[in-house]
């Protein structure tokens, strides 16, 4: 899960890179990044949840 | 061509605001040993110090080199016709730094400050567990390598700063003081140590418990809020004027914004804690006082002082819930704050900027282009080109800072032993505590 969610987090600022070097027009270009944000959203999720502590390990 | 030049009388104002800087670095440093264990001040001071230390020199070896200025020579990609600058290409070592009267001297003495500034951010995250020769080590590697590459593509005239001429989104992505360049940076890789740390013993018990261990001296902490806005107005304000090509006379402006935004953000929080806990909590409060101040680096320069107050009152507001929810539910252990206070502040500084931002005058951010101001004030496409500045920071610099950091941890262990831990980091790596006079010599209450 945590090399998952570090693989999507540059995954989501390709997406951003390419939204802007492919797409010329705002509203395609602007949906493109927002989506590339979202996978970035995902993969922080995941990164957060991979570093939750097991409970035998608390205490 | 060429890097640009500034006035006698603007280089002068610039080189004092700059001057103010270290105070910043002092508030922060002041702030960290505040909110850790009285065994661990002396090395936390002592940790704050060396990274300034280290930060330097690495920037001075080839952080600028790789970092520069706008206008200044750069390795560039070109890709379907654009130009993409995404590296500079300085000399080693600040040669050919001071010789051509341009603006370049400044923005490296600027430079070298605001890198210390970022390198103290991490610390306060690893409080009470982080090594002094891991943390150091670390800060060389954000000052020599992934400070001067997000800061090029910021401040050096990269890729960031030229969307606005090359695809027309906004004014290109923007950063007066360093909210994202210096404060999430610093956040993001405070977020990786803490990670990378895990959380100090006795934090989360198995019942799911997570006690609060209260910072050791709230004096501490609130002096170092004042010491910080006086240098937060220097870092916005010499930012305005190398990095926007701003006039001196709107540093009045940068000044008044910087001050509301931290007096609302503060007041804030003292007014969320005092109703949610009965009392107001000074950590949480000085911890909303240096977001509000964060939040307001990006777009100082250029909101109302009416709109840097909701800027500071959000900021606030997201501070105080940002660190029980990393605290509390995600399970990471932050004992200064600093990932809620400058990576998560930071964020929403950088955002509000293409929310609230007004451009009345050009703005100077590419390569000596000056962009024209828009049209009544309102850039189109701000907001797109501060989310991708922000999609950088976490999708590029956050998997990047840990990464590095994990694999200089698998060489060189970051975290402090058990027997380290409780005796306290001063004992043990420093062999002496920061207050002696404290300990209690339980033979002197012996009958004799």
């Amino acid at each position: 899960m945590k090399v998952v969610g570090f693989l999507l987090l540059p995954a989501g600022w390709f997406l951003v890179l390419a939204a802007i070097v492919l797409f010329a027009a705002p509203p395609l270009r602007d949906a493109f990044v927002l989506t590339g944000v979202a996978v970035e959203a995902l993969g922080l999720i995941l990164a957060f949840r991979s570093h939750l502590i097991p409970r035998e390990e608390k205490g | 061509m060429p890097v640009p030049r500034l006035t006698e009388a603007t280089t002068a104002a610039c080189l004092f605001f700059i001057f103010l800087v270290p105070l910043a670095a002092a508030g922060l440093a002041l702030m960290n040993v505040g909110l850790g264990r009285s065994r661990s001040a002396g090395h936390m001071m002592m940790a704050s110090l060396s990274a300034l230390a280290v930060a330097g020199l690495a920037y001075f070896v080839c952080g600028f080199a790789w970092q520069g200025v706008i206008g200044g020579p750069a390795h560039v990609l070109n890709l379907s016709g654009k130009s993409w600058n995404w590296i500079a290409a300085e000399p080693f070592f600040f040669r050919k730094l001071f010789s051509d009267g341009s603006a370049a001297s400044l923005v490296a003495l600027f430079q070298i400050f605001c890198v210390g500034l970022a390198a103290l951010i991490p610390l306060g995250s690893g409080a009470d567990r982080w090594r002094l020769r891991a943390s150091c080590l670390s800060t060389g590697l954000l000052a020599a390598w992934t400070y001067p590459l997000f800061a090029h593509w910021v401040w050096g005239g990269g890729w960031l700063a030229q969307l606005g001429v090359h695809y027309g989104i906004g004014r290109g992505f923007l950063d007066v003081g360093g909210a994202g360049t210096i404060q999430v940076m610093g956040g993001l890789s405070a977020l990786a140590v803490a990670w990378i740390l895990g959380p100090r013993r006795g934090k989360y018990s198995a019942d799911g418990m997570a006690p609060a261990i209260p910072g050791h001296n709230s004096v501490l902490v609130l002096f170092g809020c004042m010491l910080a806005l006086v240098g937060w107005i220097g870092l916005n304000s010499a930012g305005a004027i190398l990095f926007t090509g701003g006039e001196t006379s709107g540093a009045a402006l940068i000044g008044i914004n910087t001050m509301l935004a931290a007096s609302a953000a503060a007041l804030t929080a003292a007014f969320i804690t005092k109703v949610r806990f009965g009392k107001p909590d000074a950590s949480l409060t000085a911890n909303g006082w240096v977001g509000g101040l964060v939040a307001s680096s990006a777009s100082c320069a250029f909101v109302s002082p009416a709109e840097a107050v909701v800027i500071g009152s959000v900021a606030g507001t997201i501070i105080i819930f940002s660190v029980e929810w990393f605290e509390l539910r995600m399970e990471v252990d932050d004992p200064g704050g600093a990932i809620s206070v400058h990576g998560v502040a930071g964020i929403w500084g950088l955002l509000a900027l293409g929310v609230f931002g007004q451009f009345q005058r050009p703005v100077l951010n590419v390569a000596g282009d000056s962009l024209p101001s828009a049209v009544n004030g309102i850039a189109a496409g701000q907001w797109l080109a501060q989310l991708i500045g922000v999609a950088t920071l976490l999708g590029f610099v956050l998997p990047l800072t840990y990464c590095v950091n994990r694999l200089l941890n698998r060489f060189y262990p970051f975290r402090v032993s058990v027997e380290g831990e409780r005796q306290g980091m001063d004992l043990h790596e420093l062999g002496a505590g920061a207050y002696p006079e404290f300990i209690t010599h339980t033979d002197e209450f012996l009958p004799r």
